[in-house]
């Protein structure tokens, strides 16, 4: 799914730029509203077939990254392996004011760069389906001094539903084997 | 602030009291290291994670590497993860299989039984001066496979495992047994890791059972993410326990656990209500538990920690948890996940998204348990701060001694109502591995609660 050099690369013409552009945007409204605790308004932006995977990531000997450094969506243990339902719960515990992990809540700040088009269905031109690749800086700081950084990569498909895109299946990659935080409240 | 000469004075058991210092001290933190993981019985692993000879995972005792691997012969070892040349990690994979492990500093080789294969120029370099038989890798004293669950000592004098978990065994088990009674028979689908900025003891104490801080879940009870949650079901697990009577045990090595007991002729309680063929496949199972443990069978686990950082979660969710120490105010907390090995599918697929939503960094749940120790840590480091004790007299001589619970002998120092005795008998063990006492005090002798079986036996 990462390896976006096995499928051919989209021709770069104007309609992809724009298709371009408009994902763009989708991500940084996206970032937007994480970013002001809107989370409710996000939980919009997201399919109701949602699939929002963060596997783990192993050190492994050379040559078999491609099978064996991340942990799969079709089994066993990774950071997130989960639905919209899963999601919206997550939201719902923030906005109880209790879940003392995120009460007071984190100031974060999402940054999405290198974005790009891997595939579009039927055509940039028209697409109703895009798989994108880009990455991403989370800054999360919390109460006084807690502060951490996540890095890494994401692989989105969105669908259009109307004039919307939705996200459809979100993969990210952390760049981090132990994990150098006590907690991942944020979303990515 | 001068600490006491001896750790026991940090602990006034009778009181409940214990003092800040043992979670934030550099010096007794050291000490720890020194003392307790270089004696007690640590988790290393499940044999899951190297079933083929020249497996091998990873792992860690106390701050140290390990290597956990199944040699040729299929025999199992686990060695310290240093050459023993300079002392670069020989395996810096997080797992995987091979015949060697070769040192990437000056290429000493060494063989899945610690033996050295190669050293370069050994012949004209050491001839005569190296006995390369000396110098395998160096191996725990003393380790044992318990229902799959590798566990290491690096005491030669360390009492055998069965006789260090003493009647903790029985809740242990039931962590580790398929859930249709069959002993043993998990799988580990797969192991979190993560470091906190806590005391590890903060961690150990909270799964010994302290059901006191239930409020700390609120959140995730209001919302509910268990088994049945889509049902409309609140809690983060299904109450399987509404009728049990709960029983809080400590034992004579520390441990301390929280289980329940069934009343005679309990049913199937209504859970896993998300799908019903989940639902039936729990049922089906809980029959045949019933049939094969017959009265036992009315035993359920909760949580408990097995002395001093091993703790579990006995069924929803289920999961082994290793502590391990990084420094007085950080701990990497590794969360190996079990499963029956021979569940079906979908039971898997099933329990693996519980536990994720539950358990971990990113668990709706263990979140707020993180931020607690966190602070909690955080508040006691200030010199003002460690002039006063924490509080443990919640239940304080509440406990009897192998109390009878619906027709059921409960072994240990056990307490019917919520508790923190089993962390005061936890620390007054921790505190005396400290002191470096032998270990048949370190087994309870001289631990007056349990004076009268010792001299029974
Ligand atoms: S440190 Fe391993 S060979 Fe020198
Ligand atoms: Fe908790």
């Amino acid at each position: 799914m990462d390896g976006n050099l096995e499928r051919p690369r989209i021709r770069r013409d104007d309609s992809y730029y724009a298709l371009r552009r408009d994902i763009e945007e989708f991500f940084y409204d996206e970032a937007e509203l994480i970013d002001n605790r809107r989370f409710e308004a996000w939980l919009d932006m997201l399919h109701e077939d949602l699939r929002y995977f963060m596997p783990m990531r192993h050190n492994v000997k050379f040559g078999l990254h491609a099978e064996r450094e991340d942990t799969k969506e079709e089994e066993g243990i990774s950071w997130f392996n989960e639905d919209k339902w899963t999601v919206g719960k997550r939201v719902e515990q923030i906005l109880t004011g209790v879940h003392y992990a995120e009460e007071p809540l984190s100031r974060t700040t999402h940054m999405i760069t290198n974005v790009q088009i891997l595939e579009a269905t039927p055509d940039a031109n028209d697409a109703t389906t895009v798989k994108t690749s880009c990455r991403f800086l989370t800054y999360l700081n919390r109460v006084e001094y807690e502060t951490y950084f996540f890095v890494g990569k994401r692989y989105d498909t969105l669908v259009k539903e109307g004039d919307d895109w939705k996200v459809l299946h979100r993969r990210i990659i952390l760049d981090q084997n132990v994990l150098q935080a006590k907690n991942l409240s944020t979303f990515f | 602030m001068t600490l006491p000469e001896k750790a026991v004075d940090f602990v006034n058991w009778r009181k409940g009291e214990i003092s800040r210092e043992i979670y934030v001290s550099e010096e007794v933190y050291r000490k720890e290291l020194e003392t307790l993981f270089t004696r007690a019985w640590l988790l290393v692993g499940h044999e899951s994670q190297i079933p083929n000879p020249g497996d091998f995972f990873t792992s860690r005792m106390g701050e140290e590497s390990v290597i956990l691997v199944r040699d040729k012969a299929g025999e199992v070892h686990v060695f310290l993860n240093s050459c023993r040349h300079r002392g670069m990690k020989v395996c810096r994979y997080e797992s995987g299989n091979t015949s060697l492990f070769t040192c990437p500093y000056h290429s000493w080789t060494y063989t899945t039984d610690g033996r050295i294969r190669g050293v370069p120029l050994y012949k004209a370099l050491y001839e005569g001066n190296l006995d390369r038989d000396q110098w395998s890798l160096i191996e725990v004293a003393r380790l044992h496979n318990y229902k799959g669950t590798i566990w290491a000592t690096w005491d030669p004098q360390a009492p055998d495992f069965l006789t260090y978990l003493g009647d903790a065994k029985i809740h242990l088990d039931q962590a580790l047994d398929c859930r249709d009674g069959r002993p043993g028979g998990s799988e580990v689908i797969g192991v979190h890791k993560w470091v906190f900025p806590a005391n590890w003891k903060f961690a150990a104490e909270n799964f010994l059972g302290d059901t006191y801080h239930n409020p700390s879940h609120r959140s995730v009870d209001m919302i509910g993410i268990g088994p049945s949650a889509l049902e409309g079901v609140k809690g983060r697990r299904d109450n399987e326990l509404e009728q049990a009577q709960h029983v809080w045990c400590s034992f004579p090595a520390g441990h301390g656990v929280h289980s329940a007991v069934q009343p005679e002729g309990f049913e199937f309680t209504n859970s896993f209500k998300n799908d019903p063929e989940i639902a039936d496949y729990f049922r089906h199972c809980h029959e045949e538990r019933k049939r094969r443990l017959g009265e036992n069978a009315r035993f359920l686990p909760f949580v408990g920690t097995i002395f001093p950082n091993t703790s579990y979660h006995g069924r929803q969710p289920r999961s082994l948890c290793a502590w391990h120490p990084h420094s007085a105010n950080e701990t990497e907390a590794w969360r190996f996940f079990l499963v029956d090995a021979d569940a079906p599918t979908k039971i898997k697929d099933f329990l693996r998204t519980y536990y994720m939503r539950y358990s971990g960094p990113a668990g709706m749940t263990e979140q707020d348990d993180m931020e607690n120790w966190l602070y909690a840590t955080n508040a006691s480091m200030g010199t003002i701060a460690r002039r006063y004790n924490f509080n443990y007299s919640q239940s304080l001589n509440a406990s009897q001694r192998n109390p009878v619970v619906h027709g059921i002998q409960v072994r240990g120092d056990v307490s019917l109502q919520v508790t923190e005795h089993m962390a005061v008998g936890f620390y007054r063990r921790w505190a005396q591995h400290l002191d470096m006492e032998p270990w048949d005090v370190l087994l309870g002798a001289g631990d007056e609660r349990f004076a009268e079986d010792m001299a029974a036996e």
